[in-house]
């Protein structure tokens, strides 16, 4: 039985490895044998949580629920362990142009609405299931135009939101969908001019990343992981830089109760069937 | 439970210093209700409180929950010495805080070789400061470069190879100071502000004795390898004390006499000028000097001796040069002179003669302030380059 945690995170952007070299140096101070592996997008990161690669993976909520999914289909259980108090209770909004006659979602119906990456659960899959779920059917009741950027990386990259954010000011589209926190960033920086957009619908609330695990991993092991990460304060100098990094303050327990919203949004689009087939097929 | 009122002011045009000024009014745990007419107010107000650690609960009107998790990133934090006065040793750990500041733990050190007060510091230093910053002037108008008048070519050739001379001189004294500028803690910030206007000082005169050299020639004079030599044992001076000794007490204490010889006699009203000007701005760095000197000798009873050795050093490594140019010579001898008549040059030479003396009796002067006594005072002086500087 292996003594180390090996983490699997994928490299959305350069900060990743300063962050990941970061808690490798903090862990070891700690008498944590810890090493990190970084991967390109979130479905070789899944594959290789599997395989073994890696024993913890830092998982978006999609590559959580493909996890989940997959573990069922091979008789494996995956468990989320922590995540960040930021993970918790988020929501997405469906924004339109002030004054364009759009103020609730029946009006959306006919219309076009910008998203970001197909596989961006926060400005892709939760709003358009949610739509759905309210008689929306997208490609049905309303067009999609998705900004296919950093496919692979769960929207983890702000561009096809901001990209959304422009369509729609400059009126390509009638309506955009962003995470309620980049709703604010894109007003304060003038992407979306004050006055000039309107929240048309937000979305129940639902959770982000977690550290994933699977059935197998030595249970000391895990403890020790989980209870130094719960223990990270942000008084604490050495700590404080790498929460900032990472984007929280503390450190919660992992829950699975925030995801149904995902959950329900790739049933109903089938997002993952074809990769699950695929790769619980392999020998 | 506290209530705020944003009007139809949201948090995407600032409500959130309200919010902020409101959490701050209740305990851990005390809750405010955000009330306000910006439709995004209950989105936008979520977003902000999950990004900081703050509860919240969305009503409406929503709730916002505060909780310690931002306070936080005080504790630990530590004063950068008292802004009154600084400290005797400057922390690495206070980077570049303002002197007094709370300063966030965790900042990685920052290491500046020069942090210890007795080393560096004057309590004149302000004043001096404030004296240096009042007295700037600036070339374009302090100076009448349209006033004519007319030299014997040879004469004007003198003025020229002099102001070759000072630019060369000049140079040095500006690179040695922001030299020192760069490794001093800026912890002592007065001291830095005094290096910064001095190298400013130098930088307008390497610019007005440039123009008076170029004023009626299309390029300035001869750079001897001797001048070099002697300027060139400043740079590598690594001691600020004993940098500060050789260049400003000594060095810039000679050119002292050389300007004020240079603004009587001068043979055009713009060498005169120029001259005046900048030896005002000179007498500040070498009181500047002596001011910093006499605090550390006061601290550092062996520091006397280690002026005298790098004077002694000094003297050992240039005594194979050239010492002072004889084109230097001989032009401030014609330049006091005027003309060629035998009479006139007799009388520049002793006028460069009584410089010679005047440069030495400040040099004893200056070092008696220093705590030499007169025997030594003596000796160090002669010591000191046939260069000026
Ligand atoms: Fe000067
Ligand atoms: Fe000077």
């Amino acid at each position: 039985m292996t003594t180390q945690i090996v983490l699997g995170a994928v490299a959305y952007d350069p900060k990743v490895v300063t962050i990941w070299e970061g808690f490798k140096a903090w862990f070891a101070d700690q008498g944590l044998d810890f090493d990190y592996v970084l991967f390109s997008n979130y479905e070789r990161q899944v594959q290789a949580h599997f395989d073994g690669v890696c024993n913890v993976a830092w998982n978006s909520p999609l590559a959580w629920l493909e996890a989940e999914r997959l573990g069922a289909r091979l008789g494996r259980r995956a468990r989320a362990v922590v995540m960040r108090d930021s993970d918790c209770d988020l929501t997405s909004v469906v924004v339109a142009r002030a004054g364009a006659g759009i103020a609730k979602l029946e009006d959306l119906r006919g219309k076009t609405i910008a998203v970001g990456a197909s596989d961006s659960p926060q400005a892709t899959l939760i709003p358009l299931g949610w739509l759905a779920s309210h008689g929306l059917e997208p490609g049905r009741d309303f067009e999609v135009v998705k900004h296919e950027i950093a496919v692979g990386m769960h929207g983890d990259h702000v561009g096809g939101e901001r990209h959304a954010a422009r369509d729609l000011i400059e009126a390509r589209v009638d309506a955009a969908a962003m995470i309620d926190a980049n709703h604010l960033a894109f007003s304060a920086d003038g992407t979306l001019p004050a006055g000039s957009t309107v929240i048309v619908g937000q979305t129940p609330t639902y959770d982000h990343c977690n550290f994933t695990v699977l059935d197998g991993i030595d249970a000391a092991l895990l403890e020790r992981f989980v209870s130094l990460l719960l223990g990270q304060s942000f008084e604490d100098p050495r700590v404080r830089p790498l929460l900032e990094l990472e984007g929280l303050k503390r450190w919660l327990p992992g829950r699975t109760s925030g995801y149904a919203l995902l959950d329900d949004a790739i049933t109903r689009f089938g997002t993952i069937d074809s990769w699950l087939d695929t790769v619980s097929r392999r020998p | 439970m506290k209530t705020l009122d944003l009007g139809g002011l949201g948090l995407d045009r600032g409500g959130h210093l309200l919010v902020r000024r409101a959490l701050a009014e209740v305990d851990v745990g005390g809750r405010v209700q955000v009330e306000g007419a910006d439709p995004a107010l209950g989105v936008h107000l979520r977003a902000w409180a999950r990004g900081r650690g703050h509860g919240f609960e969305p009503g409406p009107p929503p709730i916002v929950i505060r909780t310690s998790l931002e306070d936080q990133r005080w504790s630990g934090a530590v004063a950068a010495g008292d802004a009154a006065r600084p400290s005797e040793r400057a922390s690495a750990s206070w980077g570049l805080a303002a002197r007094g500041a709370r300063v966030e733990a965790g900042l990685a050190p920052l290491e500046f070789p020069l942090a210890t007060r007795d080393q560096i510091w004057t309590d004149d230093a302000a004043r001096l400061y404030a004296r240096a910053a009042a007295a700037q002037w600036d070339p374009e108008t302090a100076i009448d470069w349209g006033a004519p008048f007319e030299l014997p070519d040879a004469v004007e050739t003198a003025v020229v190879q002099v102001m070759t001379y000072l630019i060369e001189n000049e140079v040095a004294a500006l690179i040695v100071p922001a030299r020192f500028l760069a490794r001093i803690h800026p912890h002592f910030r007065e001291i830095l502000q005094i290096l910064a206007v001095q190298a400013a000082d130098e930088a307008r005169h390497i610019e007005v004795f440039t123009r008076r050299a170029l004023l009626k020639r299309p390029a300035p004079g001869l750079s001897t390898v001797g001048g070099q030599t002697s300027l060139r044992t400043l740079l590598e001076e690594p001691d600020f004390a004993l940098a500060s000794f050789l260049l400003s007490v000594l060095g810039e204490g000679s050119f002292l006499s050389l300007l004020w010889f240079l603004a009587e006699h001068g043979p055009d009203p713009i060498t005169r000028q120029i001259t005046t000007l900048a030896a005002q701005d000179e007498a500040r760095h070498v009181a500047f000097g002596l001011s910093h000197l006499q605090h550390h000798a006061e601290r550092e009873p062996g520091l006397r001796a280690r002026m005298a050795n790098a004077v002694e050093q000094r003297f050992a490594a240039l005594q194979h040069t050239a010492g002072l140019n004889e084109e230097v010579f001989d032009a401030l001898v014609l330049l006091a002179a005027g003309s060629w008549e035998p009479g006139a040059i007799a009388r520049g030479f002793d006028a460069v003669v009584a410089l010679r003396q005047d440069m030495d009796r400040g040099r004893r002067t200056r070092l008696a302030r220093l705590g030499f006594d007169a025997e030594e005072a003596e000796r160090l002086s002669s010591l000191h380059t046939r260069n000026f500087m």
